[in-house]
């Protein structure tokens, strides 16, 4: 009963607390949105660049041509042999008949390509096994494994010569990002808090006393703390409610361009679904630092 | 109850607030400390509630060192003890009748307890009208019977006065005073800490006389005597 009493009281004065220093809880509210804000952006620059990445990663992959004479079983036998391999991801066989079809349907509209084609009578196109691995370094290995197995004479040619420049520069970009991303994260988290511990401390600096005369009375710790990290907590859900809003709004407005500079990523589908994590993470961001830096902030007032 | 053993007290390494001081004051005692300006009366006080720590010696309340006390457990003694501060020690942004009701909160006290509690102690020190008050909206005089109420709304078992009356007009001290007398009948032991003449001789109780920090007198049914 009495810490049910406690609990009452410490909310009601948090509230209370709250409401009647109104400027300065605009203040923290305000920026807890900053950060709030700035957490959020990075969780979602962070979702669309991986998006961007794994698309290019996606486009990224070695083809192996078999000549005209080989066999489809041949091939095929090949195939399996290579998806044994753990460096490979996945291998898509394309027979001859296949990739005269995709040729002809991408270049339907070009009359000249498609006369040309007419003219030549015969199939030009060879047959190819598409190969994907888990990461760039790894083509290397595949590639290997092709032209050491046997296998040479039945492949007319394998493009990874000529790609291996452009996958190389892929994924030293996906790893660059990955890690300024990082970097940028730890900086901008690092401001953030120190602002919000500034702001904390400044504003229980004026309850100094008053703390002090709460201890000499009696009070225990929790009960003084109590109130402030309420009031933190409020804050919190203030700021998140805030900036939910100016993110939904924001990212309703903006979705279209974002989506012509990150094609197939589209921003608002993406907030809508990932809602419940977002918003997670700005409660924690938001309660979490409010709670957090007032317990800091008060614990040298607590001494007397 | 209390006990001071060899307690010296040094602020900022050279100003010796209290030099070797031995005090026992017993259950349901009225002990006047009297001394002049900075002899050392509200440090002694100070001590006793771990507001301050001793340079050397111990203070014990109620056999407990209370040096040794923790923390998180010096709420538990300082709610037995009702202190009327020397300088108040309000809480600002809470008014005449929250001040008070603090202590009670403090303590975990119901609301119907303190719905009772509150007026009754209010209207003792004659601030019923002021209850809506917060502390800069009043006079010394009522900011001090403010502190007074808050020390007696718990019954504490030991009351502090550190010059309850410095702020008062004759007629208000007389009943302080009186008030303090009969609640030390009731059974709590109070200390006083002054500097005026006529309330302690008026009393005839216990005097203890401290002069630069030294105990110098320490008589039954003692005088002010400088
Ligand atoms: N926090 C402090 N820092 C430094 N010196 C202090 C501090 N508090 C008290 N003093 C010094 O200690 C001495 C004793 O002070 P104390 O407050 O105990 O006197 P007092 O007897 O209560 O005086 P008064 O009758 O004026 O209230 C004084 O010389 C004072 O200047
Ligand atoms: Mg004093």
């Amino acid at each position: 009963m009495p810490i049910i009493i406690s609990l009452k009281r410490i909310f009601n004065t948090g509230w209370k607390s709250f409401s009647q220093n109104i400027g300065l809880s605009v203040a923290t509210v305000f920026v807890l949105v900053l950060i709030i804000s700035l957490a959020s952006s990075l969780f979602i620059i962070k979702d669309a660049t991986q998006f961007v990445i794994s698309d290019l990663q996606e486009k990224v992959d070695v083809s192996v041509y078999f000549k005209e004479d080989c066999p489809e079983e041949n091939i095929l036998v090949i195939k399996e042999k290579v998806e044994a391999i753990s460096e490979v991801k996945r291998v898509e066989y394309v027979s001859r008949e296949e990739a005269l079809e995709s040729f002809q349907q991408r270049h339907q509209d070009d009359e000249v390509l498609m006369s040309s084609l007419d003219e030549l009578g015969t199939n030009p196109f060879l047959a190819s096994l598409n190969i994907k691995s888990w990461q760039a370094s790894q083509y290397a290995s595949v590639v290997n494994f092709l032209e050491n197995n046997g296998f040479e004479g039945q492949i007319a040619k394998i493009d990874y010569f000529q790609k291996k420049p452009v996958i190389e520069k892929i994924f030293s970009i996906s790893s660059q990002i990955n890690i300024t991303g990082l970097i940028l994260g730890l900086i901008f988290s690092i401001i953030a808090l120190l602002i919000v511990f500034n702001h904390v401390r400044l504003a229980i600096l004026n309850s100094k006393e008053e703390i002090e005369i709460q201890r000499l009375v009696g009070a225990s710790n929790w009960f003084i703390r109590g109130p402030f990290i309420v009031q933190g907590i409020i804050a919190g859900i203030f700021a998140v409610f805030i900036s939910v809003l100016i993110f939904g709004l924001g990212i309703f407005f903006l979705s279209p361009k974002i989506g012509e500079i990150v094609p197939g990523f589209i921003l608002f589908e993406y907030f809508a679904s990932n809602f419940f994590m977002i918003l997670l993470i700005q409660l924690l961001v938001g309660i979490g630092l409010g709670v957090i830096s007032s317990s800091i902030a008060i614990r040298k007032y607590l001494k007397v | 109850m209390i006990k001071f053993q060899n307690v010296s007290k040094i602020y900022n390494s050279d100003i010796c607030a209290l030099d070797n001081i031995s005090l026992e004051i017993k259950e349901k005692e009225f002990v006047s400390i009297v001394g002049r300006c900075g002899a050392g009366k509200t440090t002694l006080l100070k001590l006793l509630l771990a507001e301050e720590k001793p340079n050397s010696g111990q203070v014990f309340f109620q056999d407990n060192d209370v040096q040794k006390i923790k923390s998180r457990h010096l709420p538990e003694l300082r709610r037995r003890v009702g202190v009327i501060f020397q300088d108040y020690k309000l809480l600002s942004s809470r008014n005449v009748y929250e001040n008070v009701a603090y202590v009670m909160e403090v303590m975990g006290a119901s609301n119907e307890e303190i719905k009772r509690d509150v007026p009754q102690v209010l209207e003792i020190v004659g601030l019923t009208e002021k209850r809506e008050n917060f502390p800069v909206q009043l006079s010394g005089g009522e900011k001090q019977r403010v502190a007074i109420a808050r020390a007696l709304i718990h019954r504490p078992q030991l009351i502090i006065a550190d010059e309850p009356t410095g702020n008062l007009d004759p007629y208000h001290t007389q009943d302080i005073i009186k008030l303090l007398e009969k609640i030390n009948e009731l059974g709590t032991t109070v200390i006083l800490a002054t500097h005026y003449k006529e309330i302690v001789n008026g009393l005839k109780k216990r005097v203890v006389t401290l002069e630069q920090g030294r105990i110098i007198r320490d008589e039954e049914k003692g005088r002010f005597i400088l």
